[in-house]
């Protein structure tokens, strides 16, 4: 990790879980190096997921790796930060093929493009949907419908 | 531990040693039996529904139950339940149906062959259920035309039957002529089904 020195960041434990961040340029630098160390590598991916924080100017939406070492059974997870009105961050699915499916549902929900992607396209909702559901400022109900019947639901 | 039974506690002898489907009405005399063709024709078709458990989510538990011994559906006349639906009669849809399912579920009902009906099991299939998000069919009436809803979550085994029962009466009282009507092709106009 001395390779990366000054660009690492945010170094917390949060449930014996060791955390950091990067720069979101770096990301299959620092991927790429966690997977070929001999002493780190850290080979399988176990989830990739967005977060989407609204009150974070210009770095709302955090892309997080979860990543296991099956040797030492040690997990590790790494996130980048980047902005909302540019999403782009450069895909790790060359490096891991489950990140092709988990980009496509973070994509899917989150809006994240994937940089370099082969196939990027919504995979668990409809593909003529417009918006990304899991960002916050979208309820969870659906905002098309027209048959609620308000007074019902105690809404006016 | 599950709260005490209170229905069905005391045996009831049987009436009748053996059990039979009432026949139609109609007129007797020797050698002979006069009676509705639509009334003799429901009675075939009411007591051998075929159906096929579009099963998605918990619901089709409880239609494993139904299926099993003790709730047994069998004996209303579905012992050979269909997975195609090119041989059923009763598409039961249950289970929650997401928006992308939904094409799939209409393609389903379109390889039925007349006649056909369609049951929806459980309240997400009835209407979205509690799942009322972007991703969930808020019923299933908003692609195919259903005949018989049975709400509950999930809804038990006797109410499915009860269910059952209302499709076999709309079974059997259905008019030969309905599925050629006007009224009913206006039905499905409005499905965009031909």
């Amino acid at each position: 990790m001395e390779k990366f020195d000054e660009e690492l960041t945010g170094w917390e434990e949060p449930y014996g879980m060791l955390t950091f961040t990067s720069d979101k340029n770096l990301n299959l630098k620092v991927l790429q190096f966690l997977f070929d160390d001999p002493e780190l590598g850290f080979q399988f991916m176990t989830d990739l997921t967005a977060v989407h924080y609204p009150n974070q100017e210009g770095k709302e939406l955090a892309v997080v790796y979860h990543l296991h070492n099956l040797k030492e059974n040690v997990r590790i997870r790494y996130k980048i930060f980047t902005d909302i009105q540019k999403p782009d961050v450069y895909t790790a699915s060359a490096l891991f093929s489950a990140a092709n499916w988990m980009e496509r549902e973070t994509f899917d929900f989150f809006g994240v493009n994937f940089v370099g992607h082969p196939n990027l396209k919504r995979i668990l909702n409809v593909e003529e949907m417009e918006y990304f559901p899991l960002r916050k400022e979208y309820p969870l109900e659906d905002q098309k419908r027209t048959d609620k019947d308000d007074e019902m639901f105690g809404r006016d | 531990m599950a709260r005490p039974v209170q229905y069905n506690i005391t045996d009831k002898p049987l009436e009748k040693p053996y059990s039979i489907v009432q026949g139609p009405e109609g007129y007797m005399g020797e050698g002979f039996f006069a009676s509705k063709l639509s009334d003799v024709v429901g009675l075939a078709r009411k007591n051998s529904i075929w159906p096929l458990p579009f099963a998605t989510s918990c619901c089709g538990i409880e239609f494993m139950a139904l299926m099993a011994s003790h709730y047994d559906l069998a004996r209303f006349g579905s012992e050979r339940v269909s997975f195609t639906p090119r041989q059923c009669d009763l598409l039961m849809v249950i289970g929650t149906i997401a928006k992308k399912m939904a094409p799939v579920v209409k393609q389903v009902y379109l390889q039925m062959a007349e006649p056909r009906w369609v049951l929806a099991m459980g309240a997400c299939a009835s209407s979205g259920g509690i799942f009322d998000t972007y991703s969930v069919l808020q019923g299933i009436d908003q692609v195919i035309p259903v005949d018989v809803y049975v709400p509950g979550c999930p809804p038990r085994p006797e109410a499915v039957i009860d269910g059952f029962l209302r499709v076999q009466e709309l079974v059997g009282s259905e008019n030969l002529r309905r599925r050629n009507s006007p009224r009913y092709k206006e039905l499905m106009e409005t499905y965009g089904i031909q």
